[in-house]
Protein backbone atom coordinates (compact mmCIF):
# COMPACT_ATOMS: atom_id res chain seq x y z
CA UNK A 1 0.00 0.00 0.00
CA UNK A 2 1.29 3.65 -0.48
CA UNK A 3 -0.51 7.06 1.12
CA UNK A 4 -2.33 9.19 -1.78
CA UNK A 5 -0.13 11.34 -4.19
CA UNK A 6 -0.54 14.94 -2.55
CA UNK A 7 1.32 16.50 -4.89
CA UNK A 8 0.12 15.15 -8.23
CA UNK A 9 -1.26 17.50 -10.40
CA UNK A 10 -1.69 15.17 -13.61
CA UNK A 11 -0.14 14.88 -17.24
CA UNK A 12 -0.72 15.29 -20.25
CA UNK A 13 -0.74 11.85 -22.07
CA UNK A 14 -1.63 10.73 -25.70
CA UNK A 15 -3.32 7.40 -26.14
CA UNK A 16 -1.39 4.73 -28.13
CA UNK A 17 -3.72 2.48 -29.11
CA UNK A 18 -6.79 0.44 -28.04
CA UNK A 19 -8.21 -2.67 -28.22
CA UNK A 20 -11.51 -4.76 -27.89
CA UNK A 21 -11.85 -7.61 -25.09
CA UNK A 22 -15.35 -8.59 -25.30
CA UNK A 23 -17.58 -5.57 -24.29
CA UNK A 24 -14.90 -3.93 -22.65
CA UNK A 25 -12.32 -1.29 -24.32
CA UNK A 26 -8.11 -2.19 -23.09
CA UNK A 27 -7.08 1.92 -23.50
CA UNK A 28 -3.37 2.14 -24.18
CA UNK A 29 -1.29 5.33 -22.83
CA UNK A 30 1.84 6.57 -23.09
CA UNK A 31 3.18 6.47 -19.11
CA UNK A 32 5.74 9.48 -19.60
CA UNK A 33 6.85 10.16 -16.45
CA UNK A 34 3.50 9.28 -14.74
CA UNK A 35 4.72 6.01 -12.72
CA UNK A 36 2.55 2.65 -12.17
CA UNK A 37 2.03 3.13 -8.53
CA UNK A 38 1.04 0.12 -6.53
CA UNK A 39 -1.76 -2.46 -7.85
CA UNK A 40 -5.32 -1.27 -6.77
CA UNK A 41 -4.47 2.40 -7.03
CA UNK A 42 -6.14 4.36 -9.44
CA UNK A 43 -5.92 6.98 -11.92
CA UNK A 44 -8.20 9.74 -12.76
CA UNK A 45 -8.63 9.91 -16.81
CA UNK A 46 -10.37 12.94 -18.20
CA UNK A 47 -12.58 12.65 -20.91
CA UNK A 48 -12.43 15.18 -23.57
CA UNK A 49 -15.40 17.45 -23.76
CA UNK A 50 -16.30 16.29 -19.73
CA UNK A 51 -16.23 18.46 -17.01
CA UNK A 52 -15.18 15.57 -14.97
CA UNK A 53 -12.35 12.95 -15.00
CA UNK A 54 -13.19 9.23 -14.30
CA UNK A 55 -11.42 6.40 -11.56
CA UNK A 56 -10.02 3.72 -13.17
CA UNK A 57 -7.37 1.25 -12.08
CA UNK A 58 -4.36 0.29 -14.05
CA UNK A 59 -4.99 -3.21 -15.36
CA UNK A 60 -1.47 -3.34 -15.96
CA UNK A 61 2.07 -1.49 -17.46
CA UNK A 62 4.58 -2.78 -19.96
CA UNK A 63 6.69 -0.84 -22.65
CA UNK A 64 6.27 2.23 -21.64
CA UNK A 65 2.39 2.19 -21.61
CA UNK A 66 -0.24 2.36 -19.26
CA UNK A 67 -3.11 -0.02 -19.84
CA UNK A 68 -6.22 0.67 -18.66
CA UNK A 69 -10.06 -1.42 -19.15
CA UNK A 70 -12.33 0.33 -19.26
CA UNK A 71 -16.37 -0.85 -19.74
CA UNK A 72 -18.38 1.80 -21.34
CA UNK A 73 -21.38 2.22 -19.30
CA UNK A 74 -21.97 5.72 -19.39
CA UNK A 75 -21.09 8.93 -21.71
CA UNK A 76 -17.72 9.29 -20.05
CA UNK A 77 -16.41 6.13 -20.30
CA UNK A 78 -18.04 5.82 -23.95
CA UNK A 79 -15.95 9.02 -24.78
CA UNK A 80 -13.03 7.32 -22.76
CA UNK A 81 -13.55 4.13 -25.50
CA UNK A 82 -13.66 6.16 -28.24
CA UNK A 83 -10.18 8.04 -28.19
CA UNK A 84 -8.00 6.51 -30.97
CA UNK A 85 -3.99 6.55 -30.96
CA UNK A 86 -2.84 9.90 -31.00
CA UNK A 87 -5.67 11.41 -28.97
CA UNK A 88 -4.81 13.75 -25.96
CA UNK A 89 -5.82 12.65 -22.41
CA UNK A 90 -5.25 14.31 -19.30
CA UNK A 91 -3.69 11.83 -16.26
CA UNK A 92 -3.82 12.02 -12.76
CA UNK A 93 -2.11 9.10 -10.70
CA UNK A 94 -1.52 7.13 -9.06
CA UNK A 95 -3.71 7.78 -6.50
CA UNK A 96 -5.28 6.34 -3.21
CA UNK A 97 -4.34 3.27 -1.63
CA UNK A 98 -3.31 -0.03 -3.51
CA UNK A 99 -3.45 -3.66 -1.91
CA UNK A 100 -0.92 -5.00 0.52
CA UNK A 101 0.83 -7.84 -1.52
CA UNK A 102 2.96 -8.68 1.59
CA UNK A 103 0.56 -11.32 1.51
CA UNK A 104 1.30 -15.47 2.40
CA UNK A 105 -1.26 -17.18 0.53
CA UNK A 106 -3.17 -14.30 -1.69
CA UNK A 107 -6.59 -15.59 -3.74
CA UNK A 108 -7.70 -13.13 -6.59
CA UNK A 109 -11.23 -12.92 -6.21
CA UNK A 110 -12.79 -10.48 -8.84
CA UNK A 111 -16.23 -9.69 -10.54
CA UNK A 112 -17.39 -8.06 -13.53
CA UNK A 113 -15.02 -5.11 -14.18
CA UNK A 114 -13.74 -5.46 -11.03
CA UNK A 115 -10.89 -7.72 -12.85
CA UNK A 116 -9.26 -4.48 -13.45
CA UNK A 117 -6.70 -4.17 -11.26
CA UNK A 118 -6.04 -8.11 -11.57
CA UNK A 119 -3.61 -8.40 -14.39
CA UNK A 120 -1.50 -6.09 -12.21
CA UNK A 121 -1.82 -7.74 -9.63
CA UNK A 122 -1.14 -11.46 -10.66
CA UNK A 123 2.27 -9.99 -12.29
CA UNK A 124 2.96 -8.45 -9.02
CA UNK A 125 2.55 -12.14 -7.22
CA UNK A 126 3.66 -13.91 -9.71
CA UNK A 127 0.20 -15.80 -10.84
CA UNK A 128 -1.49 -16.59 -7.70
CA UNK A 129 -4.40 -18.69 -7.75
CA UNK A 130 -7.69 -16.50 -9.13
CA UNK A 131 -11.73 -16.32 -9.36
CA UNK A 132 -13.21 -14.43 -11.75
CA UNK A 133 -17.03 -14.31 -12.25
CA UNK A 134 -18.89 -12.58 -15.01
CA UNK A 135 -22.64 -12.16 -16.53
CA UNK A 136 -21.50 -14.00 -19.97
CA UNK A 137 -19.16 -15.53 -21.64
CA UNK A 138 -18.77 -12.00 -23.59
CA UNK A 139 -17.77 -10.49 -20.65
CA UNK A 140 -15.76 -13.52 -20.01
CA UNK A 141 -13.13 -12.85 -22.62
CA UNK A 142 -11.23 -10.21 -19.90
CA UNK A 143 -10.37 -13.64 -18.20
CA UNK A 144 -7.63 -14.26 -20.48
CA UNK A 145 -6.00 -10.55 -18.82
CA UNK A 146 -5.33 -13.26 -15.68
CA UNK A 147 -4.17 -16.60 -16.85
CA UNK A 148 -5.06 -19.42 -15.11
CA UNK A 149 -8.00 -18.13 -13.44
CA UNK A 150 -10.91 -20.10 -12.62
CA UNK A 151 -14.12 -18.78 -14.20
CA UNK A 152 -17.47 -18.36 -13.68
CA UNK A 153 -21.01 -17.22 -15.11
CA UNK A 154 -24.33 -16.09 -14.13
CA UNK A 155 -25.71 -17.25 -12.00
CA UNK A 156 -22.71 -18.90 -10.51
CA UNK A 157 -21.35 -17.35 -8.04
CA UNK A 158 -17.54 -16.36 -7.34
CA UNK A 159 -18.31 -16.85 -3.42
CA UNK A 160 -19.37 -20.91 -4.35
CA UNK A 161 -15.74 -21.18 -5.53
CA UNK A 162 -13.97 -20.15 -2.37
CA UNK A 163 -12.02 -22.60 -0.67
CA UNK A 164 -12.88 -23.43 3.28
CA UNK A 165 -9.65 -21.62 4.08
CA UNK A 166 -9.92 -18.71 1.76
CA UNK A 167 -6.43 -17.42 2.54
CA UNK A 168 -5.60 -13.47 2.13
CA UNK A 169 -8.14 -12.84 -0.59
CA UNK A 170 -7.81 -9.36 -2.33
CA UNK A 171 -11.02 -8.92 -4.08
CA UNK A 172 -12.79 -6.13 -7.07
CA UNK A 173 -16.11 -6.15 -8.06
CA UNK A 174 -19.27 -5.09 -7.52
CA UNK A 175 -20.79 -4.11 -4.55
CA UNK A 176 -22.73 -7.00 -3.43
CA UNK A 177 -19.97 -9.38 -4.25
CA UNK A 178 -17.89 -7.78 -2.03
CA UNK A 179 -20.32 -7.45 0.62
CA UNK A 180 -20.42 -11.27 0.09
CA UNK A 181 -16.89 -11.72 0.23
CA UNK A 182 -16.88 -9.93 3.22
CA UNK A 183 -19.23 -12.01 4.90
CA UNK A 184 -16.85 -15.46 4.39
CA UNK A 185 -13.58 -13.78 4.49
CA UNK A 186 -12.84 -11.21 7.37
CA UNK A 187 -9.73 -9.74 6.86
CA UNK A 188 -10.11 -9.59 2.89
CA UNK A 189 -8.93 -7.02 1.04
CA UNK A 190 -11.39 -5.49 -0.80
CA UNK A 191 -11.21 -2.27 -3.54
CA UNK A 192 -14.68 -0.46 -3.43
CA UNK A 193 -15.64 1.76 -6.06
CA UNK A 194 -17.50 5.04 -5.91
CA UNK A 195 -18.63 8.35 -8.56
CA UNK A 196 -15.56 10.15 -8.21
CA UNK A 197 -15.19 14.03 -8.84
CA UNK A 198 -11.77 14.79 -8.47
CA UNK A 199 -9.80 11.28 -7.00
CA UNK A 200 -7.46 13.49 -4.35
CA UNK A 201 -9.23 14.20 -1.65
CA UNK A 202 -10.85 17.89 -3.23
CA UNK A 203 -14.74 17.36 -3.52
CA UNK A 204 -15.97 15.12 -0.72
CA UNK A 205 -18.23 13.06 -3.54
CA UNK A 206 -16.97 9.85 -2.74
CA UNK A 207 -17.62 8.81 0.30
CA UNK A 208 -18.60 5.39 1.66
CA UNK A 209 -18.94 3.81 5.39
CA UNK A 210 -15.69 3.08 6.82
CA UNK A 211 -15.35 1.90 10.43
CA UNK A 212 -19.16 3.70 11.05
CA UNK A 213 -18.73 7.22 9.62
CA UNK A 214 -18.34 8.27 5.53
CA UNK A 215 -15.06 9.01 4.77
CA UNK A 216 -13.63 9.73 1.08
CA UNK A 217 -13.00 6.54 -0.75
CA UNK A 218 -9.99 8.50 -2.99
CA UNK A 219 -8.28 9.01 0.02
CA UNK A 220 -9.08 5.86 2.34
CA UNK A 221 -9.02 3.46 0.18
CA UNK A 222 -10.07 2.58 -2.59
CA UNK A 223 -8.79 -0.77 -1.22
CA UNK A 224 -9.91 -1.26 2.65
CA UNK A 225 -10.10 -4.06 5.06
CA UNK A 226 -13.01 -5.74 5.50
CA UNK A 227 -14.22 -6.56 9.07
CA UNK B 1 -5.84 37.54 -6.85
CA UNK B 2 -6.29 33.94 -6.90
CA UNK B 3 -8.52 31.56 -4.45
CA UNK B 4 -10.34 28.47 -4.25
CA UNK B 5 -14.09 28.03 -4.07
CA UNK B 6 -15.01 26.93 -0.91
CA UNK B 7 -15.89 23.01 -0.45
CA UNK B 8 -13.50 22.81 -3.69
CA UNK B 9 -10.30 21.69 -2.34
CA UNK B 10 -9.13 20.08 0.82
CA UNK B 11 -5.60 21.86 1.57
CA UNK B 12 -4.92 19.21 3.96
CA UNK B 13 -5.32 16.34 1.11
CA UNK B 14 -3.76 18.64 -1.29
CA UNK B 15 -1.42 20.98 -0.32
CA UNK B 16 0.47 21.43 -3.88
CA UNK B 17 -2.82 22.68 -5.22
CA UNK B 18 -3.47 24.83 -2.32
CA UNK B 19 -0.09 26.38 -2.42
CA UNK B 20 -0.73 27.54 -5.67
CA UNK B 21 -3.38 29.75 -4.64
CA UNK B 22 -3.22 33.09 -3.53
CA UNK B 23 -5.60 32.30 -0.24
CA UNK B 24 -7.19 28.84 0.94
CA UNK B 25 -10.88 29.33 1.29
CA UNK B 26 -11.88 26.21 4.02
CA UNK B 27 -14.66 24.38 3.83
CA UNK B 28 -18.05 25.48 5.14
CA UNK B 29 -17.41 25.12 8.92
CA UNK B 30 -20.90 24.20 11.26
CA UNK B 31 -20.94 25.02 14.74
CA UNK B 32 -21.54 21.25 15.36
CA UNK B 33 -19.24 18.52 13.30
CA UNK B 34 -21.74 17.19 10.31
CA UNK B 35 -21.59 13.81 8.35
CA UNK B 36 -23.27 15.51 5.34
CA UNK B 37 -25.48 13.81 2.68
CA UNK B 38 -25.65 9.89 1.95
CA UNK B 39 -23.71 8.97 -1.32
CA UNK B 40 -24.07 9.21 -4.48
CA UNK B 41 -23.66 12.91 -3.73
CA UNK B 42 -22.06 14.15 -7.01
CA UNK B 43 -23.01 13.65 -10.83
CA UNK B 44 -21.98 15.17 -13.82
CA UNK B 45 -24.50 16.43 -16.57
CA UNK B 46 -24.16 18.21 -19.96
CA UNK B 47 -22.19 21.52 -18.94
CA UNK B 48 -21.74 21.35 -15.51
CA UNK B 49 -21.74 18.85 -12.44
CA UNK B 50 -24.29 18.50 -9.64
CA UNK B 51 -22.67 17.94 -5.85
CA UNK B 52 -25.19 17.16 -3.06
CA UNK B 53 -22.07 17.10 -0.25
CA UNK B 54 -23.87 18.91 2.85
CA UNK B 55 -21.61 20.26 4.64
CA UNK B 56 -19.58 17.38 5.99
CA UNK B 57 -17.38 18.96 8.39
CA UNK B 58 -15.61 18.37 12.01
CA UNK B 59 -17.19 21.37 13.44
CA UNK B 60 -15.93 24.37 15.10
CA UNK B 61 -14.49 23.13 17.92
CA UNK B 62 -12.30 20.56 15.87
CA UNK B 63 -11.50 23.10 13.56
CA UNK B 64 -10.17 25.39 15.80
CA UNK B 65 -8.28 22.65 17.72
CA UNK B 66 -6.46 21.10 14.69
CA UNK B 67 -8.07 21.56 11.45
CA UNK B 68 -6.83 25.50 11.50
CA UNK B 69 -3.56 24.78 12.82
CA UNK B 70 -2.49 22.43 10.34
CA UNK B 71 -3.30 24.90 7.37
CA UNK B 72 -1.57 27.55 9.40
CA UNK B 73 1.39 25.23 9.62
CA UNK B 74 0.97 25.20 5.74
CA UNK B 75 2.00 29.04 5.65
CA UNK B 76 -1.38 29.48 4.16
CA UNK B 77 -3.08 32.85 4.27
CA UNK B 78 -6.70 31.35 5.12
CA UNK B 79 -10.39 32.56 4.47
CA UNK B 80 -12.60 31.05 6.95
CA UNK B 81 -15.97 30.16 5.02
CA UNK B 82 -18.68 30.04 7.71
CA UNK B 83 -22.36 28.45 7.68
CA UNK B 84 -25.08 27.37 9.91
CA UNK B 85 -28.82 27.23 10.70
CA UNK B 86 -29.35 30.32 12.25
CA UNK B 87 -27.75 33.93 12.56
CA UNK B 88 -26.75 33.09 16.48
CA UNK B 89 -24.68 29.95 14.42
CA UNK B 90 -23.19 32.12 12.25
CA UNK B 91 -22.16 34.88 14.63
CA UNK B 92 -21.10 32.85 17.24
CA UNK B 93 -18.86 30.71 14.90
CA UNK B 94 -17.47 34.67 13.92
CA UNK B 95 -17.07 35.37 17.36
CA UNK B 96 -14.72 32.28 18.16
CA UNK B 97 -13.03 33.15 14.66
CA UNK B 98 -12.35 36.61 16.02
CA UNK B 99 -9.48 35.73 18.35
CA UNK B 100 -7.54 33.90 16.00
CA UNK B 101 -4.85 35.63 13.96
CA UNK B 102 -4.32 33.40 11.18
CA UNK B 103 -8.06 33.71 9.83
CA UNK B 104 -8.07 36.52 7.32
CA UNK B 105 -10.91 36.82 6.12
CA UNK B 106 -14.42 34.97 7.39
CA UNK B 107 -16.96 34.12 4.43
CA UNK B 108 -20.31 34.13 5.16
CA UNK B 109 -22.23 30.92 3.31
CA UNK B 110 -25.40 32.18 3.30
CA UNK B 111 -26.73 30.03 0.50
CA UNK B 112 -25.58 26.48 0.45
CA UNK B 113 -28.27 24.73 -1.97
CA UNK B 114 -27.72 21.28 0.28
CA UNK B 115 -29.18 22.53 3.39
CA UNK B 116 -32.13 24.09 5.20
CA UNK B 117 -31.28 27.75 5.07
CA UNK B 118 -31.99 29.89 8.42
CA UNK B 119 -35.00 31.90 8.93
CA UNK B 120 -33.54 34.97 9.07
CA UNK B 121 -32.41 37.11 5.63
CA UNK B 122 -28.88 37.82 4.88
CA UNK B 123 -28.62 41.16 5.93
CA UNK B 124 -29.98 40.20 9.38
CA UNK B 125 -27.04 37.09 9.82
CA UNK B 126 -24.31 40.10 8.25
CA UNK B 127 -25.31 41.72 11.21
CA UNK B 128 -25.38 39.47 13.74
CA UNK B 129 -21.85 38.07 12.31
CA UNK B 130 -20.46 42.14 12.38
CA UNK B 131 -21.67 43.20 16.24
CA UNK B 132 -19.29 39.54 16.49
CA UNK B 133 -16.03 40.31 14.56
CA UNK B 134 -13.88 42.70 13.39
CA UNK B 135 -12.83 40.86 10.81
CA UNK B 136 -13.66 41.52 7.14
CA UNK B 137 -16.52 39.50 6.54
CA UNK B 138 -17.61 38.34 2.80
CA UNK B 139 -21.17 37.85 2.32
CA UNK B 140 -21.26 34.67 -0.37
CA UNK B 141 -24.82 35.29 -2.15
CA UNK B 142 -27.18 32.65 -4.35
CA UNK B 143 -27.65 33.92 -7.93
CA UNK B 144 -31.29 32.23 -7.27
CA UNK B 145 -32.74 35.32 -7.05
CA UNK B 146 -34.63 38.04 -9.11
CA UNK B 147 -32.48 40.83 -7.62
CA UNK B 148 -29.03 40.27 -6.50
CA UNK B 149 -27.76 43.86 -6.54
CA UNK B 150 -30.63 44.67 -3.92
CA UNK B 151 -29.52 41.56 -1.92
CA UNK B 152 -25.85 43.11 -2.21
CA UNK B 153 -26.86 46.30 -1.20
CA UNK B 154 -28.76 44.92 1.72
CA UNK B 155 -25.79 43.27 3.33
CA UNK B 156 -23.17 45.48 2.41
CA UNK B 157 -25.31 48.03 4.66
CA UNK B 158 -25.64 45.54 7.32
CA UNK B 159 -21.94 45.23 7.48
CA UNK B 160 -20.44 43.32 5.41
CA UNK B 161 -16.82 44.16 3.96
CA UNK B 162 -17.10 42.14 0.30
CA UNK B 163 -19.26 39.51 -1.81
CA UNK B 164 -18.68 36.61 -3.05
CA UNK B 165 -20.56 35.56 -6.06
CA UNK B 166 -21.90 33.21 -6.83
CA UNK B 167 -22.89 30.05 -4.69
CA UNK B 168 -24.36 26.97 -7.19
CA UNK B 169 -27.95 26.62 -8.17
CA UNK B 170 -29.99 23.92 -7.20
CA UNK B 171 -30.40 20.90 -9.48
CA UNK B 172 -31.14 18.01 -10.51
CA UNK B 173 -30.18 14.73 -12.51
CA UNK B 174 -32.33 11.95 -13.20
CA UNK B 175 -30.85 7.95 -14.46
CA UNK B 176 -32.30 7.86 -17.58
CA UNK B 177 -33.01 4.11 -17.60
CA UNK B 178 -34.08 4.28 -14.10
CA UNK B 179 -35.90 7.98 -14.31
CA UNK B 180 -34.72 8.58 -9.95
CA UNK B 181 -32.35 11.10 -9.06
CA UNK B 182 -28.83 10.54 -9.35
CA UNK B 183 -28.17 12.22 -6.00
CA UNK B 184 -29.32 10.27 -3.03
CA UNK B 185 -31.18 13.50 -1.71
CA UNK B 186 -32.66 14.26 -4.98
CA UNK B 187 -30.94 17.39 -5.69
CA UNK B 188 -28.12 19.39 -5.52
CA UNK B 189 -25.83 22.86 -6.63
CA UNK B 190 -25.03 22.88 -10.02
CA UNK B 191 -21.61 24.17 -11.01
CA UNK B 192 -19.39 24.20 -13.31
CA UNK B 193 -19.45 25.65 -17.04
CA UNK B 194 -23.01 26.21 -17.05
CA UNK B 195 -22.82 28.76 -14.49
CA UNK B 196 -20.30 30.89 -16.15
CA UNK B 197 -22.95 33.41 -18.24
CA UNK B 198 -24.98 33.51 -14.78
CA UNK B 199 -21.72 34.44 -12.14
CA UNK B 200 -21.10 37.19 -15.15
CA UNK B 201 -24.20 38.57 -14.43
CA UNK B 202 -24.63 38.49 -11.00
CA UNK B 203 -20.97 40.08 -10.47
CA UNK B 204 -21.26 42.58 -13.10
CA UNK B 205 -25.01 43.65 -11.25
CA UNK B 206 -23.40 43.75 -7.83
CA UNK B 207 -20.35 45.61 -8.83
CA UNK B 208 -22.64 48.48 -9.87
CA UNK B 209 -24.63 48.74 -7.47
CA UNK B 210 -21.75 48.51 -4.17
CA UNK B 211 -18.38 49.47 -4.08
CA UNK B 212 -16.74 46.76 -2.64
CA UNK B 213 -14.31 43.82 -3.42
CA UNK B 214 -15.96 41.05 -4.95
CA UNK B 215 -14.87 37.48 -5.08
CA UNK B 216 -16.09 36.24 -9.02
CA UNK B 217 -16.35 32.51 -9.57
CA UNK B 218 -18.52 30.20 -11.41
CA UNK B 219 -17.64 28.13 -14.10
CA UNK B 220 -13.68 29.26 -14.70
CA UNK B 221 -11.35 26.96 -16.26
CA UNK B 222 -9.28 29.47 -18.31
CA UNK B 223 -7.34 32.71 -17.85
CA UNK B 224 -9.95 34.42 -20.77
CA UNK B 225 -12.86 32.76 -18.30
CA UNK B 226 -10.98 34.98 -15.14
CA UNK B 227 -10.34 37.94 -16.74
CA UNK B 228 -14.02 38.32 -18.28
CA UNK B 229 -15.40 38.02 -13.91
CA UNK B 230 -12.67 40.57 -13.28
CA UNK B 231 -13.90 42.59 -16.46
CA UNK B 232 -17.42 42.29 -14.73
CA UNK B 233 -16.44 43.47 -11.66
CA UNK B 234 -14.67 40.61 -9.83
CA UNK B 235 -11.08 41.85 -7.48
CA UNK B 236 -10.58 38.59 -6.75
CA UNK B 237 -11.28 35.27 -8.84
CA UNK B 238 -12.46 32.29 -7.04
CA UNK B 239 -11.82 28.36 -8.75
CA UNK B 240 -14.32 25.52 -8.16
CA UNK B 241 -15.22 22.80 -10.15
CA UNK B 242 -12.02 23.13 -12.61
CA UNK B 243 -10.02 22.16 -9.42
CA UNK B 244 -11.61 18.79 -9.97
CA UNK B 245 -10.58 17.71 -13.22
CA UNK B 246 -7.35 19.76 -13.26
CA UNK B 247 -5.27 19.92 -9.85
CA UNK B 248 -2.45 22.27 -12.14
CA UNK B 249 -5.67 25.14 -12.83
CA UNK B 250 -4.36 27.63 -10.02
CA UNK B 251 -0.96 28.08 -12.07
CA UNK B 252 -2.33 27.59 -15.91
CA UNK B 253 -5.29 29.76 -15.19
CA UNK B 254 -2.74 32.21 -13.44
CA UNK B 255 -0.77 32.26 -16.50
CA UNK B 256 -3.50 32.70 -18.78
CA UNK B 257 -5.15 35.83 -16.91
CA UNK B 258 -1.74 37.47 -16.93
CA UNK B 259 -1.34 36.43 -20.45
CA UNK B 260 -4.80 37.68 -22.05
CA UNK B 261 -4.64 40.81 -20.00
CA UNK B 262 -1.30 41.57 -21.43
CA UNK B 263 -2.51 41.35 -24.90
CA UNK B 264 -5.19 43.62 -24.23
CA UNK B 265 -2.73 46.39 -22.88
CA UNK B 266 -3.63 45.78 -19.38
CA UNK B 267 -0.53 46.12 -16.97
CA UNK B 268 -2.03 44.32 -14.25
CA UNK B 269 -4.91 42.48 -14.78
CA UNK B 270 -7.55 44.68 -12.27
CA UNK B 271 -6.84 47.28 -14.51
CA UNK B 272 -9.29 45.55 -16.33
CA UNK B 273 -11.46 45.77 -13.26
CA UNK B 274 -15.44 46.42 -14.33
CA UNK B 275 -15.04 47.41 -18.11
CA UNK B 276 -17.53 45.35 -19.22
CA UNK B 277 -19.99 47.76 -16.71
CA UNK B 278 -19.70 50.85 -18.85
CA UNK B 279 -22.41 50.50 -21.42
Amino acid sequence: MTGPVTGATGEAARVTGKETIGPYTLLRVAAGTIEAGVPGQFFMLHPPGHVLPRPMSLCFAEAGELCFLIDPIGPGTRTLCDLSAGDALHVLGPLGNGFDLTVAHPLIVGGGIGVAPFPFVARALGGPPAILGFRSAHHAEAAALVPGAEVVLDPVLVTSLLPDDPMDVLACGPEPMLEAVRRRVPRAQLAWEAPMGCGYGACYGCVVEVDGRLQRLCVAGPVLRAA
Amino acid sequence: MLVNGSGCLDALAAPGVAAQLDAFVTKTITPEPREGSPPVRIAETEAGMLNSIGLQGPGIDAFLADTLPALAAQGLRIWVSVGGFSAPDYAGICERLDGRPEVEVIELNLSCPNVEEAPESSAQIVAACRSRTTRPLYAKLSPATSDIAESARAVVAAGADGLTLVNTLRGMALDPLTLRPKLARGFGGYSGPALRPIALACVSACARAVDVPIVGLGGVASGQHALELVAAGASVVSLGTVLFSDPSAPESIRRGLRHESTVRGYTDSLAARGVANSI
